[in-house]
């Protein structure tokens, strides 16, 4: 077997697997007798041709960016974290316990405390998992799906028992006080004096994510412990030899992994919906796996695709609002991206292979 | 609590086991045959759909049978293609066509049929007739064995027997025949199967339709017999459920049995009591949700007993040249 030149294994496998996706999408449109020419026309005008749409847009990669962030992070320990999506309905507890526990003075104080609660719950939640996975060797994927129920279940009585208001019915938490509001970006746009995508959720946690990339992309590719971890996800034996503890990363990088994916809450529970919702997470976790293959668990390759998965969640809502295509659509993309630029890459890449030993 | 609730709680963990139970049996051919299978949860959303479908449209609720089947099939090809031909990472595959089921189902339901995702309700042969057993009425009145031959063995689909027998077939396939010795072989060492001139690849797609066989009878019981119709995410993590019962059971038929039994068991349990007030405190029905979740961390763990998967789960043969 040749190997492929660096170029064509980053950009061109992963863009060809993408248009395979895309292309059977389309087939599937075409099935269920719409056109997927006017679809795509409807998903781009809806996401991307108004800064309307562009904040419902990049409010979606925000939740995306944190939870592909986390997937990555384990990734790169060798360790599938599917219980992203667990980790950020913890975090959510933790931002609603920080918002509600004091009377914040302003919401610059209530950000980073919430943060701080966020991560921690997160981490909290992919901690018992990961020393499972290093001391006891249980399988940490089933540990993190059977954690992601668990979660749903502990949220549930939480909010049911514990955190709703006395004569409310609804499972739900009581509303942030107003000084924990977070500005939204349309707030900023104002600021230097442009009108920017006027209601809409998209608001500061975006700035957090992209910052969080870069925070990633220093850990991983510029620290000692980044080093680590990628030694460690390539061959745990190597590592072990080079006195590497296997706990040490196994916890490490998954508490880091939950952290993130805890952040996410941020967004989407303070951010968005000022108190915390049963199911508020809403699938992030999962799409966060498919973000991450898109990007190759790069930091900036996951900012790309969570702009992309964005668009497409943005531009499934406004499917399902001007055509008769159900949202379901964009889970079906989904699934098919998942499909093809994760496990059936080597579909794309072998005939690629074959290519390019032949010259 | 009497008796006669004892036996409607014990009647409906029957019913509540028998899809975890195909689709528990149908994960065990699979990673038996070392292939992670956790699409199954996706592939039975789909049986479940297609078998509802079809049985919508003819009225027949056995040609909806065979649709769940193929629906299911159809999938079992996708991981199969990822996971054996193109030894492609199988964790993300399942994920893939979890993802594949639950967008398909209610795209092709709300086209086809437009209610918003759901099949029209089946009714009449368009539905699993309840079985009797031979001898129901006169066992009845028998103290203890009457009626629980009669109502919690007596009166279910033929899909629930089905499920039943599936698991003595399974305990004589993988241990009695010599595509069992294979099968649990190819899960442990691929290679010393390879090395005996039996193909790897043969034996872990058929290993594979069985899987994709099993789930579609359970998606088909979930649709035709527990309910009368599709309902959007119907399957409600029952294929991880019966993911880890399997677990629970370490691999083995017997005890998926005892597995999925005491899950259907719970889940009956938190059914019929959502609130179990012990005195001092109260257990809530959301723990008893998720009991099965935790017990299978704790057997995980390792703290009640081992598990011990067939070793070469997970990983692609690269057959050598």
């Amino acid at each position: 077997m040749t190997r492929l030149p660096r170029w064509a294994d980053i950009v061109l496998t992963p863009l060809l697997s993408l248009v395979l996706a895309f292309a059977i999408s389309a087939l599937v449109i075409l099935a269920i007798g719409e056109n997927p020419w006017t679809a795509l026309r409807t998903m781009v005008t809806g996401a991307l041709g108004s800064s309307y749409g562009w904040g419902f847009t990049l409010y979606y990669a925000t939740n995306f960016i944190f939870t592909a962030l986390a997937v990555a992070v384990a990734s790169h320990a060798g360790l599938f974290n599917i219980g992203a999506e667990g980790q950020a309905t913890l975090g959510g507890l933790g931002v609603a316990l920080v918002a509600l526990a004091l009377p914040w003075p302003h919401w610059g104080v209530a950000l980073p405390a919430a943060m701080i609660g966020a991560a921690l719950f997160g981490a909290a939640w992919a901690f018992i998992p990961a020393i499972l996975q290093a001391k006891r060797g249980s399988h940490i994927v089933i540990t993190t799906i059977m954690f992601n129920f668990i979660a749903a279940a502990l949220l549930n009585y939480v909010l049911v028992n514990l955190m709703r208001p006395a004569g409310s019915m609804d499972p739900a938490s009581a509303r942030f006080p107003d000084s924990t509001r977070l500005p939204k970006l349309t707030d900023l746009a104002a600021g230097v004096g442009v009108e920017w995508g006027k209601n809409t959720p998209a608001n500061i946690t975006f700035l957090i994510a992209v910052a969080a990339c870069v925070v990633v992309w220093l850990l991983i590719w510029r620290t000692r412990l980044g080093y680590e971890i990628r030694s460690f996800g390539r061959s745990e034996r190597a590592a072990r030899y080079a006195g590497i503890s296997p706990v040490r990363i196994t916890v490490v990088a998954m508490m880091i992994s939950g952290a993130l994916a805890g952040l996410m809450a941020v967004n989407n529970v303070m951010g968005e919906a000022e108190r915390l919702l049963l199911n508020s997470v809403e699938g992030a976790g999962f799409i966060g796996i498919a973000v991450a293959l898109m990007g190759r668990n790069h930091p900036f390759g996951i900012l790309l695709a969570a702009l992309l998965f964005g668009f497409l969640y943005q531009g499934g809502g406004e499917l399902a609002l001007w055509t008769s295509i159900p949202r379901e659509l964009i889970t079906v993309i989904q699934a098919l991206v998942i499909l093809f630029t994760g496990s059936l890459d080597n579909m794309v890449r072998m005939p690629l292979e074959r290519l390019w030993g032949r010259r | 609590m009497d008796v006669a609730t004892v036996i409607q709680i014990l009647d409906s963990a029957v019913r509540l086991m028998t899809p975890l139970l195909l689709a528990c049996l149908a994960g065990l051919f699979s990673e038996r045959s070392g292939i992670f299978d956790i699409g199954l949860e996706g592939k039975m959303l789909m049986a479940a759909f297609a078998s509802a479908a079809a049985a919508a449209v003819t009225g027949n609720v056995w040609i909806g049978l065979a649709a769940g089947v193929a629906g299911s099939l159809a999938l079992s090809l996708i991981h199969g293609a990822a996971s054996i031909t193109f030894r492609g990472n199988q964790l993300i595959s399942g994920v893939a066509i979890n993802f594949l089921a639950s967008g398909l189902t209610v795209l092709l339901g709300q086209t086809w049929f437009g209610l918003g995702g759901r099949t029209p309700a089946l009714e009449g042969a368009a539905r699993f007739a309840e079985w009797k057993l031979p001898f129901a009425d006169r066992i009845a009145p028998v103290p203890v064995i009457g009626p629980l031959y009669s109502d919690v063995l007596s009166g279910h689909t033929p899909l629930v027997y089905a499920a039943l027998l599936a698991v003595p077939a399974t305990w004589w396939l993988l241990y009695r025949t010599r595509f069992g010795l294979r099968l649990r072989a190819v899960g442990e060492n691929p290679a010393s199967v390879d090395t005996a001139g039996v193909s790897v690849t043969r034996l872990r797609w058929t290993a594979i339709a069985i899987t994709g066989l099993l789930t579609g009878l359970a998606g088909a019981y979930l649709a035709t017999g527990l309910s009368a119709g599709f309902v959007k995410e119907m399957s409600a993590g029952r294929g991880y459920i019966a993911l880890a019962a399997l677990i629970f059971a370490n691999w083995r038929p017997w005890r998926a049995l005892g597995a999925t039994f005491l899950f259907g068991l719970m889940e009956a349990v938190a059914n019929r009591f959502p609130n179990i007030d012990l005195g001092p405190f109260t257990v809530p029905s959301m723990f008893m949700n998720a009991l099965p979740y935790i017990l299978t961390v704790i057997i995980l763990a390792g703290f009640i007993g081992r598990a011990t998967p067939p070793r070469a789960g997970g990983e692609p043969y690269v057959k050598e040249r």
